[in-house]
């Protein structure tokens, strides 16, 4: 799936980083604990959050996962923007709550991170 | 070793945390070193990083670079982990509500340093300090 697609399927509002949207995306990680994402989540996925502060931008980059949705209409301010600018990720906010974002996405082809796959 | 550098962390920095992982990550793509083993080291790296600002008294990470390998060590001035086999156990954390509030303090963090690195190895000492040495193989 491109994220432009997954842009429209949960009408979010792109606020950096749209030279990616026809980037191809195959998992996604719906978390609010950094520390599972660290564990789990696989590198080039998305990263669905509700958490909004520097260290979701620090981890998704660290695990290598270049586009972040904040959920429920959550959105970060001016300075987590030019940071997630800076290193070229994608970031985008989406009204739609956490547990429906991550069915919307799932049920039109998107996976999850299985725990057999980390690393 | 070909090449070293040092990166100083600051107790309770949250607005800092984070950018030393961001240059080691830089400078290893810069090396030439395969994605893989950067995601690996950045991740162990920043798992570090994150308890050195939550957990110690300050510290720093050194990262060291030669053909064969590259070396992690994070090492603070305090305060020492009194019981070592407690705190490598998934799941158990002594973090505060405000880390926990940032996504952090699962209890993951040096069980996921030991899963990202070939080699790794701990040493605290109550009063003095803890050190972890890890080791990534270049392919």
């Amino acid at each position: 799936m491109k994220l432009n697609q997954v842009q429209r399927l949960l009408s979010a509002a792109v606020l950096t980083g749209e030279n990616h949207l026809e980037d191809e995306v195959h998992t996604a990680c719906g978390c609010d604990l950094m520390s599972d994402v660290l564990r789990f989540a696989k590198e080039d996925g998305i990263m669905l959050t509700g958490l909004v502060n520097k260290q979701v931008i620090n981890t998704a980059d660290m695990a290598n996962m270049h586009s972040i949705i904040f959920v429920r209409g959550k959105k970060p301010g001016q300075e987590l923007i030019d940071l997630a600018k800076d290193i070229d990720m994608l970031i985008m906010t989406t009204k739609t709550p956490m547990f429906e974002s991550c069915g919307i996405l799932y049920a039109n082809g998107l996976k999850g991170a299985k725990p057999k796959n980390e690393l | 070793m070909n090449y070293k550098v040092n990166f100083e962390v600051e107790k309770d920095d949250f607005e800092k945390a984070g950018e030393a992982s961001r240059k080691i990550k830089k400078t290893l793509k810069q090396l030439g070193v395969d994605n893989k083993t950067i995601r690996h080291i950045a991740i162990a790296g920043y798992e570090g990083e994150m308890n050195l600002a939550i957990h110690s008294d300050g510290g720093e990470i050194i990262l060291e670079v030669s053909s064969e390998k590259i070396n992690l060590t994070i090492q603070d001035v305090g305060p020492g982990i009194p019981d070592l086999d407690l705190a490598m156990t998934e799941g158990y954390s002594t973090a505060s509500d405000k880390v926990r509030e940032m996504g952090f303090g699962a209890g993951m963090g040096l069980p996921n340093m030991e899963k990202n690195a070939d080699f790794f190895e701990i040493h605290s000492k109550v009063g003095k300090g803890t050190k972890i040495q890890m080791s990534f193989n270049l392919k």
